[in-house]
């Protein structure tokens, strides 16, 4: 009955064993996502976004419920699942273009079969005659586009992307999502977006899903009406607005709920900004 | 199940400055890796201006004064003496350079391996710390009189001193630089499926790698003047051994000639790894 999502998570809990005692992350969180789809998950900080994801990758087991990618259950890390993380996250002691055969390297692929590929992703970010760089001789924005071709470079099919664009500056930030459509408009990836910033998640995705405070449980979901290509202008009208406006109550409702009940842990545990 | 993996399931993924490497460690070292460095012509005209005024200066005073050889030498003295005396210095040169190789190569190798493999099992690695710390601790060369009567006049009882010597440092600067997990480059090379073996190869050493350097150079030198002091305590051959000789025949152009060659020794060993940190552990900076 799932054939048509690639991603779907059904009920899945998360508890750390940290040394302040049990930390429940994740709470019974279910999503589907349909292949070549863009969902975003919000949710305010420490909510359990980067939990959910790195389960998903296979980088830690969920404590209940299942998560299956392309019909098989989540374990061990995935060919076919691209993660691209909170920061660039490039190893400092390789060059850029080291830096994005890491993948390749990693799985005993041979490198040429990718090369073109790659030197043509290299191109469509900008980053061309920057490949024998070192991360540190780069902007920000420059190294996060370098792990973006790095989750590219083998081609998986879904991408996972943490809130990729957190650490960056503004401006850099909106011509990041401007780059991020034109590469799932041209690669047709799935992708899963988690970020805090609710105008983000609107701009980019077809479906948001909002997430409670900790422990993160499904609140709410916004399909988003807005026409594809978005529009230059989109963020300034009155529709987006709308639907910001109603996504941010939302989470301010469930805050206040929470409150109400003395269940909200604010940011006590939480490390993610 | 390996320690990350571990420490994955454990820890709540977090990328706040905690993450990154720390630079700092016990007998973090590094400094000493950076503390010359020389930029343009100005500085090197700098450095030859002091060593002709101090050279000079010091032939000058002891001229002036006729101070004579055995209290203190000359520098036109120690450079005649150690031209001269050069064909005896030499195999004495090379036993301590023998030795310090032999037991470097020991101590080093093992102190590699050991912090490589002990920082894998942090139960292990608490329980030997202490006796790493034991051994820093200890003057080794105090070892070689206990070790020469078992193992009689041989070179044998400096090379264990120097290995002893330089083992520990090497590991202990080690053991800092495995301790650097950087948990989100692990989970990087996770999510594409790297064993524990890849993990450790690029991840885990090129993380260490700078630390690793620090520790390769101090265990040189650590191995160098335990190997000088054991020619003096032990043995009839060796650069020690000569400068107790002089120094008893009051002989002072010829001992510090033969200083001039430990020194020279020591150089050596903080030029090659001050490059070879330049070149691979550079991307710290």
């Amino acid at each position: 009955m799932n054939d048509d999502y690639v991603i779907v998570v059904d009920k899945v809990t998360k508890v750390y064993q940290s040394e302040r005692g049990p930390v429940h992350a994740l709470d019974r969180f279910s999503m589907k996502v349909k292949e070549g789809d863009f969902v975003a998950i919000v949710g305010p900080s420490g909510c359990g976004k980067t939990t959910l994801l790195w389960g998903l990758t296979g980088l830690h087991p969920f404590t209940s419920g299942k998560a299956y990618i392309l019909g098989e259950e989540v374990g061990k890390p995935k060919r076919e699942v691209g993660i691209i993380f909170q920061q660039a996250n490039l190893l400092p002691w390789r060059t850029l273009i080291q830096n994005i055969y890491f993948p390749l390297e990693i799985m005993k692929e041979n490198v040429d079969n990718y090369s073109e590929r790659i030197e043509d992703l290299i191109e469509s970010v900008e980053l061309t005659g920057f490949e024998e760089h070192y991360p540190r001789e780069l902007s920000g924005g420059m190294q996060q586009r370098a792990s973006i071709v790095r989750a590219l470079s083998y081609d998986p099919k879904i991408l996972l992307m943490d809130e990729p664009f957190g650490a960056l500056d503004a401006y850099t930030r909106d011509e990041m999502d401007t780059l991020i459509l034109k590469i799932w408009k041209k690669t047709k990836k799935t992708i899963a977006f988690v970020t805090h910033r609710i105008e983000e998640a609107v701009y980019l995705a077809n479906r948001v899903y909002v997430m409670t405070p900790r422990p993160g449980t499904n609140s709410a979901v916004f399909d988003i009406d807005l026409p594809r290509p978005r529009p230059e202008g989109i963020t300034m009208e009155r529709k987006f607005f709308e639907i910001v406006a109603e996504i941010k109550r939302t989470i301010v409702r469930d805050v206040e709920k929470q409150k109400k009940e003395g269940k909200y842990q604010s940011q006590a545990y939480s490390t993610i900004t | 199940m390996d320690i990350y993996e571990k420490q994955l399931q454990e820890e709540i993924p977090e990328f706040e400055e905690s993450q990154q490497p720390e630079k700092m460690g016990e007998l973090d070292l590094s400094s000493t890796m950076s503390a010359v460095k020389i930029h343009g012509w100005k500085q090197v005209l700098g450095i030859i201006a002091v060593a002709i005024f101090v050279i000079g200066g010091w032939e000058l005073l002891i001229r002036i004064f006729k101070v004579p050889e055995f209290v203190f030498p000359a520098p036109s003295a120690i450079a005649v003496a150690l031209v001269k005396s050069f064909h005896n210095i030499l195999p004495h040169f090379l036993v301590t350079l023998g030795e310090l190789s032999a037991g470097y190569a020991i101590g080093a190798t093992t102190g590699l391996v050991l912090a490589a493999v002990l920082t894998q099992v942090p139960y292990l690695e608490k329980i030997i710390t202490p006796y790493i710390l034991l051994l820093i601790t200890t003057p080794t060369i105090a070892l070689v009189p206990l070790l020469m009567l078992k193992l009689g006049f041989t070179i044998w009882p400096r090379i264990i001193a120097v290995a002893l010597a330089s083992g520990p440092m090497v590991m202990i600067n080690s053991v800092t630089g495995f301790r650097r997990t950087d948990l989100a480059k692990i989970a990087l090379a996770k999510s594409y499926g790297a064993t524990t073996f890849q993990i450790f190869t690029k991840i885990r050493f090129p993380l260490a790698l700078p630390m690793i350097i620090v520790g390769l150079l101090v265990g040189g030198i650590f191995g160098l003047i335990t190997a000088v002091g054991s020619d003096m305590v032990g043995g009839k051959m060796g650069l020690g051994n000569k400068l107790a000789y002089y120094s008893s025949l009051a002989r002072m152009a010829n001992f510090f000639a033969v200083i001039l060659l430990v020194s020279a020794i020591g150089i050596t060993i903080w030029i090659i790894f001050s490059s070879i940190g330049k070149k691979w552990a550079s991307w710290q900076e």
